[in-house]
């Protein structure tokens, strides 16, 4: 139930043979309710697996599948319901900076449904409701209608995850949810995020820049290097030269 | 190392060198245009000499008979402005036609260019075929000057504002998809793709993700666009195209001399007066945008 499965997924960008590969052949699987952490250098290919598995990005072989459902053959209406079941975030909050809270976290339903009253920023009650419990659940419910852009870096990327719980998601992608934010929002951030994971049971995976958080927050740690998995196991069993092979960059 | 730098301003020299030899090359081909362009146009200093007193005696003619004594006697007595606005009722009605003339045309013009610009910006656009056909769509409509279309349009369905509508929301939709799909191509793309992650289609990108940013910007240019539909709006009357201009025309080819400059005073405080409003609208929305 509610397995993800990656098989051979190779991304290569550029049409030439020397072009860059991004991600080199990644098979794992995910069951759901895990909380896995991606860890590697800039460039190791780590935003572009999480692209590929919303198929942001297309990858170039490889297959991904969600309950055996081949999710990289899904076009159209389908492919926008798997969208939606996976959630992303990402490092630079991508909201609608111009527009009010309530309405950014509105816009997750977008992928579910949409009419001519929601293009006029007008949604069912319901859906307000959810809204703002979602927005209740990350403390931001006194920040409900004022414009995004006013907003502390931290409270946006809570807005970002209350947006993703109104996808009603079984999967949520975080690509570098924290490393915009100082040390006490990171700690809020990742806070919500494992609080989600446990609560509601949604699968998390998420990249991270520092080590230290990864091992504080899942109990399954990935490692890439240059689009290869190096290391897939509890962080206990991270060795000292590993952790240093894909963190040199921090320590730099 | 040094040679890399060396290397590089050695190119760098070069592509100076050849700017500045295409820069030289330009001005003389200007330079030459416009000896070319004036001698078939037969642009020569008597004509012009004797041309502009001409004018003078125009404007001379024009010009009211004002009696400093008698400007706010009734309008039956000559030299008063009453006497030189006695028609200033029929101006005022004409005026207004003109003016709502402009506000249609941009407002139709606004809706369909913004229609039209989500597909002719290349960074948003759905499909590469609709990119290059709604972008020379657009080059047609404002490739045409407006009094042409207001000339057709005038043939087709009459003499009256109408056509004059017509002609100018065309040339709007043309002039202001141009703009606004290039506003597009600046707009950032972030929360496009967090809406595209959350399987929104490309409808709800384009409301969600580029309208938000982009809105000042496009009714800044729309305004401007007002202020030029509004002179537009008089010119093309003179073809029949309804408004203060049709009337204009009517009063310079009958010589009713007082009337012409009567007309031309009340359009120019008008242009003013738009301007000005329209231009302190601009700018509180862009400055809206930083706060
Ligand atoms: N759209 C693209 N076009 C071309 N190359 C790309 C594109 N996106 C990513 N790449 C390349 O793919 C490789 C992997 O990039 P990716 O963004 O997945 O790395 P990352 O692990 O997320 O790095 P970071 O920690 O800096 O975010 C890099 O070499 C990058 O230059
Ligand atoms: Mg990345």
């Amino acid at each position: 139930m509610g397995s993800l499965q990656l098989n051979s997924l190779i991304k290569q960008f550029g049409k030439n043979t020397d072009g860059r590969i991004a991600v080199n052949g990644i098979s794992l699987e995910v069951t759901q309710g895990e909380m896995v952490g991606i860890i590697g250098k800039s460039g190791a290919g780590k935003s572009t697996l999480l692209r590929m598995i919303n198929r942001l990005v297309e990858p170039t072989s490889g297959s991904i599948s969600f309950d055996g459902t081949d999710v990289t053959s899904l076009k159209g209406k389908a492919l926008k319901k798997w969208r939606s079941e996976c959630a992303m975030i990402f490092q630079q909050f991508h909201l609608i900076d111009r527009l009010d809270v309530l309405t950014n976290v509105l816009t997750g339903t977008l992928g579910r449904r949409y009419n001519i009253l929601n293009l006029l920023k007008i949604f069912p009650k319901e859906e307000k409701i959810n809204a703002l419990k979602a927005l209740h659940k990350l403390d931001l419910l006194g920040k409900a209608l004022q414009r995004v852009e006013t907003l502390s870096g931290g409270e946006q990327q809570r807005v970002a995850i209350a947006r993703a719980l109104m996808q009603k998601p079984k999967i949520l992608l975080a690509d570098e949810p924290i490393s915009s934010l100082d040390p006490k929002n990171s700690k809020i951030v990742m806070d919500d995020i494992k609080k989600i994971n446990n609560e509601e049971g949604i699968t998390v995976i998420c990249n991270l820049h520092s080590l230290e958080v990864a091992k504080q927050y899942s109990k399954r740690l990935i490692g890439l290097s240059e689009g290869k998995i190096v290391f897939d196991g509890p962080p206990e069993n991270l060795t000292q030269e590993l952790s240093q092979e894909l963190y040199d960059l921090e320590n730099e | 190392m040094n040679n890399i730098l060396e290397n590089y301003s050695k190119n760098y020299s070069e592509q100076i060198k050849k700017r500045r030899f295409w820069n030289i090359f330009i001005v003389l081909g200007l330079f030459v245009a416009i000896l070319i362009s004036s001698s078939i146009i037969d642009l020569n200093m008597t004509r012009i000499t004797s041309g502009i007193p001409r004018l003078g005696d125009y404007i001379a003619k024009i010009l009211p008979n004002l009696d400093t004594n008698l400007l706010f006697a009734n309008s039956q007595i000559e030299g008063s402005v009453p006497y030189w606005y006695f028609n200033f009722k029929k101006y005022i009605v004409l005026l207004y036609e003109t003016f709502n003339m402009a506000v249609l045309s941009t407002l139709f013009g606004f809706v369909f260019a913004l229609l039209l610009s989500f597909f002719s910006a290349r960074n948003i656009t759905p499909n590469v075929l609709s990119f290059f056909f709604v972008k020379r769509f657009l080059e047609f409509l404002r490739g045409v000057p407006e009094i042409i279309f207001a000339i057709l349009f005038v043939w087709a369905l009459g003499v009256g504002p109408l056509a004059g509508i017509i002609a100018m929301t065309i040339h709007t939709t043309g002039a202001l998809g141009k703009l606004f799909s290039e506003v597009h191509e600046n707009a950032e793309l972030k929360s496009c793709e967090a809406i595209r992650s959350a399987g929104g289609g490309w409808v709800p990108e384009m409301r969600y993700g580029v309208l938000p940013q982009v809105l000042p910007n496009i009714i800044s240019y729309a305004l401007l666009r007002f202020e030029i539909n509004i002179r537009a709006s008089t010119v093309i009357g003179f073809v029949g195209a309804g408004g203060i201009g049709q009337e204009l025309y009517l009063v310079i080819n009958f010589n009713y001399y007082e009337e012409v400059s009567a007309i031309i005073l009340l359009i120019i405080l008008t242009v003013i007066t738009i301007d000005i409003t329209s231009g302190a609208l601009r700018q509180r929305i862009i400055k809206g945008t930083h706060d």
